[in-house]
């Protein structure tokens, strides 16, 4: 029974990561109608970023917070710079322009930073404060993706910023017929993904140890939360992603171990959307004639 | 859409291209052959992967899959039942059909991006599922196969570089026409029609599930003569050969050689087996970097591909043509 | 000078043009109409305006101010209030912020307070329904709330696309009184691109005759009420 607790929160731990890179793939998703490919990427150099600012002297929560607002700049330079040019291009384009930006990102990553695997620090101690189950790291990643979360939710619901996002999101259109500058909405939306996901890496890091192919498994299952909750839907992108990491966790302990996990948690993801295409929470396709 | 209809010039084009591909491993060293050999490999899978995904709309991030199931069907029948190389090729095709026509059916609930995650799980899930314990009898586990390279037959006074070459060659214009009759019949036209307007193809009497659950069978089936082929050339066969990057080639390889086109699929198949030596020899140092600016060189350049740029400059360089042949006319009058 | 003069214009979308030669104006407080059938080239008219349709001839001015080549956003701003064709309701977001999304390129406070307060006046149905989801609205309802959203700019000039359609003739005749209101009232400029041709010439001062992308006739809107081929035509009496 411990064992299974054990798994349980650790699976949640890992689930709030991909939640959180669930959420980053949904807020791009919902103004421009793409899965960025190169989310996980983006958020492994922020990660190299900070790891970068610690091993210069600098302590762990400014370092945290430079890397969030590097970020923002990070993502948003890429949307003006290339993702602009490409908007209006079919789907498949883009993928490839999403890759291009992957493979990219993590071999310069590589070619800066070397390839040997580093350790990342956790801000957390190291004994368990909150009982056995859980250690102190996984309950701090759940609390800081708590607060991110939290503060998503002040900021789109209470802020005008935070509405003309919406706005754009829904209705490109009429947001530029109520004057909102609809172009730098995306840009934005891309910072701020580009920030959400940087979290997300710094909290992962200490988890999988740092090296540039270390977002590639968490991404695949941020974004197989994302389309399970529904990919047009924030709330369902991070129960999608607690559903997700507990799964994973529970599949690897108790049913295939850990070298199929990936595979068959996959498979049951897929198994789920034959049977719900839309997601758990998603909303229904309206196609016209 | 090119490629439908044949006119003279088109006939004159593709007949030069043709012998230039059969006198190619005549003038080329035998490790050139065996890369130009691969190209017509990947050809041949991109093919299939176009029909389904360019030309069907369904998009796959998962073809390296039915490629490695077509390069172990080739090689357990190789190397454990000792059937002659050539009779694999058609067997692996067959298995891969069979196979992509079974997931074709789940991948009928699916649209855009969760298909594309479904068929994605598919490849990643391929090396871990060769590696597995329980098939290593089979699939050689870890380590792989090694299989032998075939001789030239009837005493022919050719390498067995260039034989293979030529053998390849052989299947691939097959395939190509096999494609083009497919393309530009009924079928072909309920698969773009499918991709187009759904449901105004389902109204118009098209039996949408069976033509998309065809289409994607018929499109393994090339991935897995691809497989196969590739297997022969390459003469091994181990899970880490078909991680997820090779059916994220693939899907590159239709994008930037042209998507719903049949000349596309060699200029892709050209990029992917080439443009990452060339990124290599640029830089040591972060070579997919270099590949990266490739891609989106390529996709900011040829938005349509390699083959609607083609297609673009031939048009204009015909256009100018019948201009100065016109004012040559008028002149003389 | 009137307050949006259109002179020559013609565009379309991809290579065709829509639009041949459309000249007409609106003055400072006045209302416009245009009338003329499906596909004549109305809403092409109004998506030229606000930067929304390719223009390959002719001059748009607001407020002696050019129009050609800038953005709909910079447009809008300008004071233009563009209600479109389908309403263009932002469905997920309540009744109010709807509203307030209207408002988004304002920053003085009171006064969006005011403006709330005075399209509550005018649509006090919306007022009942504000922190209702849009979506949940009814068709008249999502009308009213397009007109004021877009009234929240505290626009000098307002166009409407055919505010009347699919809605029930109760709930037209509410509308087209509102409309009549706002322009005594608020000054606001109106330019009404309509099929209901009997209801636009009762509200309107001056009419333009749309057929496929041309002007045909124009004149005072008492005039063309008047004129055989219109009463015919488009009156049906």
């Amino acid at each position: 029974m411990e064992a299974f607790l054990h798994q349980v929160f650790s699976g949640l731990a890992n689930g709030a990561i991909y939640a959180s890179l669930a959420l980053a793939l949904v807020m791009i998703y919902q103004s421009t109608h793409h899965i960025n490919f190169a989310q996980g990427e983006m958020a492994m150099f922020s990660t190299y970023l900070a790891w970068a600012m610690i091993n210069a002297g600098y302590p762990y929560w400014i370092a945290f917070g430079l890397t969030v607002v590097a970020s923002f700049f990070i993502g948003l330079t890429i949307e003006r710079v290339i993702v602009r040019r490409v908007a209006g291009a079919p789907i498949l384009t883009l993928v490839v322009v999403f890759i291009a930006l992957l493979v990219i990102l993590n071999s310069i990553t590589g070619w800066i930073f070397t390839y040997t695997i580093k350790v990342f620090p956790s801000p957390f101690p190291e004994q368990p404060l909150f009982g056995p189950y859980i250690s102190s790291h996984e309950a701090g990643v759940v609390g800081v993706s708590l607060v991110v979360l939290l503060l998503l939710f002040l900021f789109f619901r209470f802020t005008t910023l935070g509405l003309a996002m919406r706005a754009t999101a829904e209705n490109a259109l009429s947001s530029r017929l109520s004057g909102i500058r609809v172009g730098w909405m995306l840009a934005l939306g891309w910072g701020l993904a580009a920030s959400i996901g940087a979290i997300a890496g710094m909290m992962v890091a200490p988890i999988v140890y740092l090296d540039p192919n270390m977002m590639s498994g968490i991404l695949l299952y941020g974004i197989a939360a994302a389309l399970m909750g529904g990919i047009d839907n924030p709330f369902g992108a991070v129960v999608g992603g607690l559903i997700v990491g507990v799964l994973e966790n529970l599949m690897g302990a108790y049913v295939v171990g850990t070298e199929l996990k990936l595979t068959v948690a996959l498979m049951l993801i897929i198994g789920v959307l034959i049977f719900k295409p839309t997601g758990l929470f998603g909303r229904h396709f309206v196609t016209r004639v | 859409m090119d490629g439908m209809h044949v006119n003279k010039t088109r006939l004159i084009v593709i007949g030069i291209a043709v012998l230039v591909a059969f006198l190619l491993p005549f003038v080329v060293g035998s490790y050139r052959v065996f890369q130009f050999n691969l190209v017509l490999v990947y050809a041949i899978v991109l093919l299939g992967l176009n029909m389904l995904t360019g030309y069907n709309g369904q998009i796959s991030l998962g073809h390296g899959a039915f490629y490695a199931i077509g390069a172990y069907v080739a090689a357990i029948m190789m190397d454990k039942l000792g059937v002659p190389y050539w009779a694999t090729v058609p067997a692996a095709g067959l298995v891969c059909f069979v196979a992509g026509f079974l997931f074709g059916f789940p991948a009928l609930r699916l649209h855009g991006h969760y298909l594309a995650l479904a068929t994605f799980a598919l490849g990643i899930s391929m090396p871990q599922i060769l590696k597995y314990k329980g098939l290593e009898h089979w699939t050689g586990g870890v380590q792989g196969i090694v299989i032998l390279k075939p001789q030239a037959p009837f005493g022919l006074n050719v390498s067995q570089d260039q034989w293979l070459y030529l053998f390849s060659l052989f299947v691939a214009l097959f395939m190509f026409w096999l494609a083009w009759n497919i393309l530009r019949g009924r079928i072909g036209r309920a698969m773009v029609a499918i991709r187009d307007h759904p449901i105004a193809a389902e109204a118009m009497g098209i039996n949408v599930a069976a033509v998309k659950t065809l289409t994607f069978g018929v499109s393994a089936l090339y991935a897995g003569v691809g497989g196969a082929l590739g297997a022969i050339v390459v003469q091994f066969v181990a899970p880490d050969s078909f991680v997820a990057l090779v059916s994220i080639s693939f899907l590159i390889g239709i994008v930037i050689g042209g998507l719903a086109s049949i000349s596309g699929v060699i200029y892709g198949a050209i990029f992917i087996q080439f443009v990452p030596n060339i990124a290599d020899e640029i830089s040591k140092a972060a070579p997919w970097a270099v590949y990266g600016l490739f891609l989106l060189a390529f996709v900011f350049l040829a938005p349509k591909g390699v083959a609607g740029l083609v297609q673009l400059l031939w048009g204009k360089a015909e256009a100018s043509w019948k201009r100065t042949r016109a004012q040559k006319t008028t002149l003389q009058s | 000078m009137p307050l949006l003069e259109v002179s020559g214009l013609s565009g379309g979308y991809g290579a065709t043009d829509i639009l041949h030669d459309v000249s007409f104006s609106v003055e400072q407080a006045g209302i416009t109409t245009i009338l003329g059938a499906n596909g004549a080239g109305k809403t092409s008219v109004l998506r030229a305006l606000c930067g929304m349709l390719r223009v390959s001839d002719g001059s748009m001015s607001f407020a002696e101010q050019k129009l050609n080549g800038r953005a709909t956003e910079t447009i809008v701003r300008m004071g233009i209030g563009h209600v479109p064709d389908g309403r263009g309701t932002f469905l997920n977001l309540t009744t109010e912020e709807n509203l307030r999304v209207g408002a988004m390129t304002r920053s003085d406070k009171a006064g969006i307070t005011e403006d709330f307060e005075r399209v509550y006046g005018y649509f006090p149905r919306l007022k009942e329904r504000r922190h209702q989801q849009a979506g949940t609205l009814s068709g008249g309802e999502q009308q009213m709330l397009a007109i004021s959203r877009a009234l929240m700019l505290r626009p000098r000039l307002l166009l409407l696309d055919e505010p009347s359609f699919g809605l029930a003739p109760l709930v037209v005749q509410d509308i087209f009184r509102i409309m009549r209101t706002i322009n005594d009232e608020q000054k606001v400029a109106i330019l009404l691109v309509e099929q209901n041709a009997s209801l636009a010439l009762e509200l309107a001062d001056a009419a333009y005759l749309l057929e496929t992308g041309k002007v045909v006739m124009s004149g005072p809107a008492r005039e063309l009420r008047e004129a055989e081929s219109v009463r015919r035509s488009y009156l049906g009496y």
